[in-house]
Formats: structure tokens, sequence, C-alpha cells
């Protein structure tokens, strides 16, 4: 039997180690195959380039090519958040994009220094349980939810790189003491800490908490799943900072010895279709190619867009998380 | 040591017998003990070169409150897997338990599971708005404490039930003799055996209490391993700190069981029938320790993976359409997480065969450091691993740099992981064997490795056999190491879960779940324990 042992591993190792060929680029993707999978198989059907694509945790891919260093085997970085795609902007490891490729896009939804663009966005919303909480009550504003009326009411997730990338924005908006104020007053309000995105929107769907500050593509995902579910979103009117737009980005790495098939990857994901591709499968904003959104979501005009860039905040996501420290807010 | 003369004598003459070959032996155990300090080496290297200080880390409040935690967390769960475990184990080996042939083969399932998904199944499961809305939900310590206990007592249970069927019946047969009731035989007899089995498994489940990421951050308790995770990016220098840290406090508890462990004689092995105690009246209370804890730690994340794909396949767009649409899809990551599982089980199994040998016949200097760094890389989350390894591997000179990313090195990430369950396992068998055996062969003129594959290894198997098992269950559900380091398109079960949990395709997370957990009973079924039955 041992020796049967042996010779599967040997044959698997000699199996699955094959693969790489010139024609062929490698994507280390944050995104989860459901939400890019199928417009990679549409770029390798129309232009023959062979993708290959390592999915995982944004954060944890980014550690990854830094780790790997100049010996990455990835051309691509596609991100969930601008978060981690910036900490690798700062690390030196990702290559400018020709202007060609930037002229795609408006300007506030990439880089400024041009080194990764958006695909698509998520907003922020509040995510409630009807049952729970009556439409009157909804905060005008994000800033309301320090109020005594949402005490013990209210989920953040503030491991998670939206929420961080929120609280970024927040601090260019409107500086770093309000912010840090905004923070405290949460944990003095008993706001609960949760361990991400999706845990909170089914905390609030079963109705263990009242609502949460989350992205508004996952109570979408949510009542695909279950269309009974108590969870309903509320986007903050006015352009108020807490319905912000949040970017999943991609970007061309130092590493990669195919600079022009990477670019053309790029380059598809602001076309038309792949543009489409965001409005009408995963609900996300479509940030280029004239698509429009799905008409389920609120129109742009009324969501705040804000021109926030994490090369020009001082120190970055790692203040942020200093402040979110600092406030005492995670663990609470 | 009151050993009498007689035996001093074989012991001085083993030693200038097998000296040339035992200092070739010596230098095995160091270089596998070298192997696995690599990942430790990159902590420290980490460390020292991003400028993190050790001290002002571990002074630091937001150190020492999850610190307390982690501790209070691994220590609480330990001990329960510790009691759990070793009364499950003696109701199924020992007892007229109605339905022990099924108990055997369900008990170690729920090992499988990720702790994540068995948190968010326990979390939709009990309380207001749940599947079961009359149970409470539990969160904070008490959920975490509730799902890593009913998740990890197999590391006790599965040990344990080997030793249990290889113990030599004539003490307890004799105590029967002169009239001792059963729980005092129990008590006195059976329990004092099983000490070092008890302890190996108890470290187990203490080490992967402290590993936890998935269980206590679902459940809101504020650990280090959520400490590591939320400064991975942005705080590197901390979170390698932290990572050291829990190495430490693995490689002090191992030192606090050595201080503890005595010497003691190996008993005679055997597989005779053995003394089997009736329950009476006990088989109720019996059945409901059985249904309640099968009934958290499996029923209901299994009520509620079939509910979600009931609900899914009920659902148009759900992005899953149920059974109709076939599971074809989910073939090809059943069997690479059967031969990765399988693979990783038998290389871990082989590898830390010297290192147990050596921690359990010829405990010196090497020996205790090696079989301490096995053990203590299990106290880390596969993340810190999976980096550790591509900080090495990604250096790999030459033709080596192939290795990189291939199934060969996914394998040795896991066994570098999760060596320290075979090893200990391997470990605390080879004790239990007698070495009269041994000796016997070398009157004969026995050569020592052969007296090793043909005396005694034949005896250690069901030990050996047990722990590799245990890193195959643990293997089926590793997730940050085969993220990282796998070949690109090498999809495993719990990887696609973690796929769909992602991005909240819940019915796909049921079905992919279920698949897990059958072909982890059929693995287990049939490479471990149906072997012990045959015996």
């Amino acid at each position: 039997m041992k020796r049967s042992v042996l010779t599967v591993v040997v044959l698997a190792g000699v199996v699955f180690s094959c693969g790489g060929s010139e024609d062929s680029i490698t994507v280390y993707s944050g995104r989860t195959e459901n939400l890019i999978g199928p417009l990679i198989e549409e770029f390798t059907d129309s232009t023959g380039i062979e993708v290959e694509i390592r999915y995982g945790q944004s954060a944890d891919l980014a550690l990854l090519i830094d780790e790997e260093g100049d010996r990455s085997p990835a051309d691509i970085f596609i991100s969930q958040s601008p978060g981690a795609i910036g900490f690798l902007a700062e690390r030196g490891r990702l290559r400018p994009l020709a202007q060609d490729t930037l002229a795609l896009l408006p300007p506030e939804y990439r880089n400024a220094g041009g080194m990764w663009v958006g695909m698509s966005g998520r907003v922020r919303v509040v995510v409630y349980n009807r049952d729970l909480v009556d439409p009157s009550e909804l905060p005008d504003s994000v800033f309301d939810l320090i109020e005594e009326r949402f005490r013990g009411r209210v989920a953040v997730a503030p491991a998670n790189g939206s929420f961080q990338d929120f609280v970024t924005a927040m601090r260019e908006i409107h500086g770093d003491g309000t912010t840090l104020g905004w923070l405290r007053g949460l944990v003095a309000n008993d706001a609960r800490s949760y361990a991400g995105n999706t845990a909170i929107v089914q905390a609030v769907g079963r109705g263990e908490i009242p609502m949460g500050l989350v992205n508004h593509y996952y109570n979408l995902r949510a009542k695909a799943e279950d269309p009974l579910v108590a969870s309903e979103n509320y986007f903050f009117p006015d352009r108020d900072t807490g319905s912000l737009i949040i970017v999943t980005a991609i970007g061309i790495l130092t590493t990669t010895d195919n600079p022009d098939l990477a670019g053309r990857l790029v380059d598809y994901m602001m076309s038309e279709q792949a543009q489409e591709f965001f409005s009408e499968q995963t609900f996300e904003y479509p940030l280029g190619g004239g698509v429009q959104p799905s008409p389920d979501l609120p129109p742009l005009a009324t969501i705040e867009v804000a021109t926030y860039d994490f090369d020009r905040l001082g120190g970055g996501l790692e203040r942020t998380k200093d402040l979110i420290d600092e406030s005492g807010l995670e663990g609470s | 040591m009151k050993a009498d003369s007689r035996v001093r004598d074989i012991r001085i003459s083993r030693r200038a017998v097998g000296a040339p070959s035992r200092a070739l032996f010596n230098a095995l155990v160091g270089l596998i003990g070298l192997a696995f300090l690599t990942p430790i080496g990159y902590l420290l290297w980490g460390t020292v070169s991003m400028g993190g200080d050790i001290w002002e880390t571990l002074a630091s409040p937001r150190t020492l409150r999850p610190l307390a935690n982690s501790i209070a967390i691994a220590g609480s769960v330990a001990i329960s897997c510790m009691v759990l475990g070793t009364t499950l184990a003696w109701l199924v080996a020992r007892t007229d338990l109605p339905g022990r042939r099924v108990w055997r083969v369900v008990l170690p399932l729920p090992l499988v599971i990720p702790s994540f998904v068995g948190a968010t199944a326990l979390l939709s499961a009990f309380g207001p708005g749940g599947l079961l809305p009359f149970v409470p939900r539990t969160e904070g310590f008490l959920g975490a404490f509730v799902v890593l206990t009913v998740l990890s007592y197999p590391f006790v249970y599965l040990p344990v039930l080997a030793r249990l069927r290889t113990t030599d019946p004539a003490l307890e047969e004799a105590a029967r003799l002169l009239g001792s009731r059963p729980g005092r035989i129990v008590a006195r007899v059976v329990l004092p055996r099983m000490r070092d089995t008890v302890a190996a498994g108890t470290m187990l489940a203490f080490l992967y209490g402290l590993s936890d990421f998935g269980a206590v951050s679902l459940m809101r308790y504020d650990t280090i391993t959520r400490a590591i995770f939320s400064a991975r990016l942005f705080d590197r220098p901390t979170s390698l700190v932290l990572g050291f840290v829990l190495v430490t406090m693995a490689l002090i508890a191992v030192a606090i069981e050595r201080l503890l462990s005595r010497e003691r004689k190996p008993e005679r092995e055997t597989r005779k029938q053995q003394v089997m105690y009736p329950l009476g009246a006990g088989r109720f209370p019996a059945l409901g320790l059985l249904l309640g804890l099968i009934g958290v730690g499996l029923a209901a994340p299994l009520g509620v993976f079939v509910f979600w794909v009931l609900r899914g396949a009920s659902t148009v767009g759900a992005g899953y359409a149920g059974i109709g649409e076939g599971l074809g899809f989910l073939l090809r990551p059943t069997l690479n997480s059967g031969v990765a599982a399988v693979a990783a089980a038998a290389c871990a199994a082989v590898v830390t065969l010297p290192v147990a040998y050596a921690a359990a016949r010829h405990r010196n200097l090497v020996s205790d450091l090696a079989a301490g760094t096995v053990t203590s890389l299990f106290a880390l989350p596969g993340l810190v691993v999976a980096l550790a390894i591509v900080f090495w591997a990604i250096r790999a000179p030459g033709p080596l740099a192939a290795v990189y990313q291939s199934f060969p090195l996914l394998v040795a990430a896991y066994v570098l992981h999760f060596a320290a369950q075979s090893m200990r396992s391997s470990r605390v068998a080879i004790a239990d064997v007698s070495r009269r055996y041994g000796d016997a062969g070398r009157t004969l003129g026995v050569k020592a490795y052969r007296r090793f594959f043909s005396i005694d290894l034949p005896l250690v198997l069901p030990g050996v056999v047990t722990g590799a098992g245990l890193v195959m269950l643990s293997t089926l559900k590793e997730l940050p190491a085969t993220l990282l380091l796998a070949p690109i398109g090498f999809e495993t079960l719990a990887t696609r879960i973690w796929n769909a949990a992602e991005d909240g395709f819940f019915a796909e997370v049921g079905i992919t779940s279920l698949l897990l957990i059958l072909l982890s009973g059929f693995l287990t079924w049939g490479l471990v324990l149906r072997r012990e039955l045959e015996h």
C-alpha cells in the first residue's frame, strides 16, 4: 500500500506541476471565480490568450506577491478593494499603466499615480432588518449612527478591507479628528464587531442585530439565495459620506514578462462587454464603457463619488488601522 | 528509575553496539527538526528585518488581552476535548453501547468541518431567526468554545480509541476477579495507562485552539490570531511577532508537558479480546451524551447544509440549481482533496517516524528540540505557515525553483503544518511497545533498522495510522496554504467551499460541505478504522 501511495504522490506531482506557456498570463485574483471567471473565459475565447488564475483573499494574495518579490510568477493582481492593491503600489510592486488604459476611465476611479484602475464599484450601505427597523428610523447620515437611538443596534466589520477603505476615505473628507471621534462614538454606542460583510448580512437577516454597515452587493446575493429574507439595503441620501463607492481594482506587476498581453487584459476589463457583465451579472456599478448601472440601484448622481486617493494620504491605511485600534473598536 | 541491574546491563551494551548508527540516527532526527524550524526562522528574520519590537508588542494592552483570551479558549477547549474524547472512546471501545459500530465511524467526522463553516452553520442553526429558534444562540467565548470543542474532540478520541483496543487485559481481569467495581477499574487501571495518549491528543486540541481564526472571528471573540490577521497587511512586524508568540506558547506547553511526564515502563502489547463493561442503565445518559454531541457537532451543521441546498434548489437565480444541475463540477475537487490528503498523511507519518522514535526511545536534547519544533508549528495559523514556505521556496536555487507552487510543495506545506498530529500519535505508540521484542531480535543478530521494520513497526502501526488519519482530516479542510501554494487550477473541496462562502452562495457551500464530510467518512473508514477492526 505504501508503494501505491508513493506512486500516486509522484504521478500527481508530475501532472500538477505542468503548465505555464509563453502565450499565457498569470492572474492573482482577490475577486472570486463567480465574479470574474466568466469574463476571463470570454477574454481567452476572443483573444486566444491563455489566462491562469489563482483565487484567494485580496490581502493574502497581496502579501503573497510581496513575499514572492522579484520572482513572482504573477503578471496581474485583481483586488476586491483599493486597500490591498494600494499596499502593492506602496511597496513598488506595480508597473505604471499605459496612458491609453488610464484614459478609459474617469480619473476618480483610478490611482493618481497611474498604477491601478478600478473595474467595478460597490456602494457602502446600511443593511437593515425590515421587521426590526421602521424605514422612518433610518439615519440620514453615517454620522447619525453614534446617536443614542442606535445604541447597540449597529454592526460593523473593522477587520474588513472595505470598512477600512471607507474609514480612510472619511479621514480624507472630514479629517482624522472627526473620524476618530466617529469611531469612538461607535464604541461608546455599543456597536458590535463582526467578521465581515457576509457575517453581518446574515446576522441582520436572522434578526440578531437590526442593522449594519456593509457593501451593497452582499444583500443582493442574500436575496438571490433566499427571496424571503428580511434584510434590506438602505442607501444614505444626499451624497452622504456613508454611501461611498469602493472600487474593485486591477494592476500589472513589475515582475510581468508579458506587459503587452497583461495590458490587453486590463483594457478588456474597461470594455463595454466587461462593464456590462459587472452591471448585469454581479449587480455592481460599472465605471466605464458608457454602461449604465442596473435600474434597481440608485443612480450614481445621488451617491458620493469621492475622489479619494490612497497615495495622497499620510501613512495611508496604516494610519487608518492605527485610528481603528486607538478607538478601541476592533475586538470590541 | 529503579531498573534492576540486569536491565542496566542491556542498556549499556545497547549503547556500545549502536554507537556509529546512533550518531547517524541523531543526525537524521536533527535534520528533520531543522526542516521544521524553517517557518520559525522566517518569523524571526521578518521580525528583525522589518524592525518589529518584540517587547513593545508584548507589553501592549492590544496584545495582552487577546493573548489572555487565546490561552483561555485554547485551554478550556483542550480540557473539554480531553474529557469528551476519552469518554467517547471508552464508550465505543469498551462498553455495550447500542450502535457502537455506527458511532465509531461517525464520531471522528466533525474534525473535517472547517471551523468557519462550522461556526456559520451553528450561528444559522440556533437562536431567534435560526432553524431551531428555541435553542439559545451562543457567541463570544462560549460560542467559540462550543464550536472548537465539537470540531476538535476527535484529536483525543481517535488516538485513545486506538490505544484502548491494544491494552493488555490481564490487569483489568485481575482487578475484576478481585471484586473491584467497574468504575474503580476504569479509574485505577484503565485511565492511568491511557495517560500519555490522552495527553498527546489534548495537546493537539490546545494547539488547534491557539491556531484557529475562523471560529473565533465569526463568534466575535478577540484572540491573537484575529490580531495577526487584522495586522497582516499594514502592520506586518506586529503580525510576525504575534506569530512568534503563538510558537513560544506552544513550546512552553510542550516543555510543561515534558516536565510533568514520567518515565513509564511500556506494557506488553496485545491483540487479545478486551475487557468489556456493560453499561446497564447507564446506557441512557451515555447515549444522551453522544446524541447531544453529534447533534451539535454534526447533525446541526448537516441540517443547515441540507437546508441551504434545498432553499437554493427551490430559488430561481440562487446560482446553484441543486442536484438537477449535477455534481460533475465537484468531481475534480473531490479527487484532488482525496489525493492531497492521503499524500500528506502518508508523508507526515513517514517523515515524523524517526522523530517519534527518538523522542520515545532515545530522548536527548536533539530529539527534544526536534519534537518541540514539529509540535509548535501546529499552533500557527495556516496563512503564516504558508507565507513562511513561500519565503523559503521562492529563493530555491536553479532547477529547484520549479518546485514553487507545485503539488509536492503543497504536500510539504501540509506536512510542516500538521505533522505534530502524526508525530505525537506515533511517539506514544512507540513508547507503549516493549523493548523486549527488539532485544530478542538483537540477541538473534538482527540489524537495528530491520528490527524496527519487522518487529516494532507492525506493533506501533495502529498508532501511526491513527496519527496519519488526523493529518488526513486536517488536510481535507485546509485552506490558506492550498490557496497560496497549490498549482494554479488545483481546486479542493475546501477551496470550493471558501469560494462559495465568500460570495454568499450558501447552497453551494452546503452541497460541497456534505460531499466533504462524505469523502472523509469514506477515507477514515477505509484507511484508518477498518484496519483496526481487522486485528
